[in-house]
């Protein structure tokens, strides 16, 4: 099943601080430091037990670079 | 006057060429080929009917966008042309403003839009502004000039340059068709798309698509260039094959082509009877924005690829991590490829470079980088083989 919500990284934004890759097991990092979704792309969908650590990366990411978005098939 | 047009019009419109008639610029020429733009009732049920696709790249089907605007937004004519090997775009300024600006005009009246713009290469600029001084119903329209920049052309870059300047692509929360230009319900268009509406507003859309194939109706612009005795630009109906897009450019004997320009993709000489499309459908490969680059035989595909990723690379907007880090360090790996190193890992590792900048960017240009080096490993298969084994199998 597929999830409705989605955590979206704003790449214009995004510095690779990493934050959101400590609270996310989703999410790892690239040689570069920013963030991996696991499944490629910009989005990862939020699993239920995701839910609060997602909205803590949200409030946490401090360049501000992260929303919850509908989840979308593609982009 | 209208009445004793009618004939002239179905030869003006209907045929191929439509878009590169040969008549000049002035608007007295336009309104004697054409007649006035009448106000088409039901335009966008219409433009729907012709089945036209965007003409920028993306091959979206007109009509949906069109109807994902309210009332009272923007509408933007995308003449920015950021590849280089594009021309179409700049020819049809010089050669058919008049066409641009009725498409543009008609689709913000049949849209109720309050905004109009008109956003062109530097080149175009006063080819453009001399035919708006020709007209009086196209005070609306402000020309802006984009910068020379591959990503410039990019729609959220567009609106980018008209809202601050910078012309930089953004990181799209929504769609612009919902929020764009200030807060607006925005629409981009191409120019060619625009020239199209232009004709439709005339003609109406079932005759405008009498020509070309069920999948892919009308006519389209391709820039041709690459090793061809007459590079230039042409227009054909859709349908129309790979080789056939070509001969009239007199090509060398050809090794494979890049077609849709450097966001696309290399095929081979065994794909030359396939047809160039507005999607992959039907067998058909993607027009892009109507870019063709022949590849002869006597030229090496990976130094080519391997140049394209390099100005790629350089041509970043340098917003994106992935892409700021990914595409130079892609464009190294292809270009080891391509000088012969010998570590049997490099194919592998242009693979797995290629698809982490996949997707991981406010715009598409980590995505096409990726697609055209990944072609080109494909394309050229044989090559990277040849290198691997220490020789190069272009007589260069």
């Amino acid at each position: 099943m597929s999830a409705s919500t989605a955590l979206h990284i704003d790449w214009t934004r995004c510095r690779g601080r990493g934050m959101c890759t400590e609270l996310l097991t989703g999410l790892g990092r690239d040689e570069w430091g920013y963030p991996l979704v696991a499944g490629g792309g910009s989005d990862l969908p939020i699993r239920t037990h995701d839910v609060e650590a997602a909205d803590d990366a949200v409030a946490l990411c401090p360049v501000l670079a992260l929303s919850i978005r509908p989840a979308r098939p593609t982009r | 006057m209208s009445s004793t047009s009618t004939p002239d019009l179905a030869r003006a419109t209907l045929g191929v060429p439509r878009l590169l008639t040969g008549h000049g610029p002035g608007y007295g020429e336009h309104l004697r080929a054409l007649g006035p733009l009448p106000q088409r009732a039901g335009l966008v049920d219409e433009i729907a009917r012709s089945g036209l696709t965007g003409r920028g790249g993306a091959a979206f089907p007109t009509s949906t966008k069109l109807a994902a605007m309210a009332p009272r937004g923007v509408v933007i004519g995308n003449g920015s042309e950021g590849e280089p090997l594009s021309a179409k775009d700049e020819l049809l300024l010089h050669n058919r403003p008049h066409l641009v600006i009725d498409g543009l005009l008609a689709t913000a009246h049949a849209l109720a839009a309050r905004r109009l713009h008109l956003v062109v290469g530097a080149a175009s600029e006063e080819p453009v502004r001399r035919a708006l001084r020709e007209r009086g119903d196209a005070d609306a329209i402000e020309v802006t000039v984009a910068p020379d920049r591959f990503v410039g052309g990019e729609a959220s870059a567009v609106v980018d340059l008209l809202a601050t300047g910078r012309g930089l692509p953004k990181d799209h929360a929504v769609r612009l068709t919902t929020r764009g230009l200030r807060g607006r319900s925005t629409l981009v268009q191409n120019v060619e798309t625009l020239a199209h509406i232009g004709l439709i507003a005339r003609v109406g859309g079932e005759r405008w698509g009498a020509v070309g194939v069920p999948e892919d109706r009308g006519t389209r612009l391709f820039s041709i260039s690459g090793d061809v005795a007459h590079p230039g630009v042409i227009e054909a109906p859709g349908g129309s094959s790979l080789r056939s897009l070509i001969a009239p450019s007199s090509p060398q004997p050809v090794s494979a082509v890049l077609v849709g320009g450097y966001h696309g993709a290399w095929v081979g000489r065994d794909a030359l009877e396939r047809t160039v499309g507005a999607s992959s459908k039907h067998g058909a490969i993607p027009a892009g924005a109507g870019i063709l680059v022949v590849l002869g035989d006597r030229s090496c595909g990976l130094r080519t690829a391997a140049e394209i990723a390099a100005y790629l690379a350089a041509e970043s907007a340098g917003q994106c991590g992935p892409c700021v880090n990914g595409l130079p360090a892609l464009a190294d790996l292809v270009s080891r490829v391509a000088d012969g190193d010998r570590d049997p890992r490099l194919p592998a590792q242009v693979e797995r470079m290629a698809g982490l900048v996949e997707g991981r960017g406010a715009c598409h240009h980590p995505d096409g980088t990726a697609k055209m080096v990944r072609s080109a490993l494909v394309a050229f298969a044989d090559d990277v083989a040849a290198h691997q084994h220490g020789f190069c199998r272009a007589a260069r």
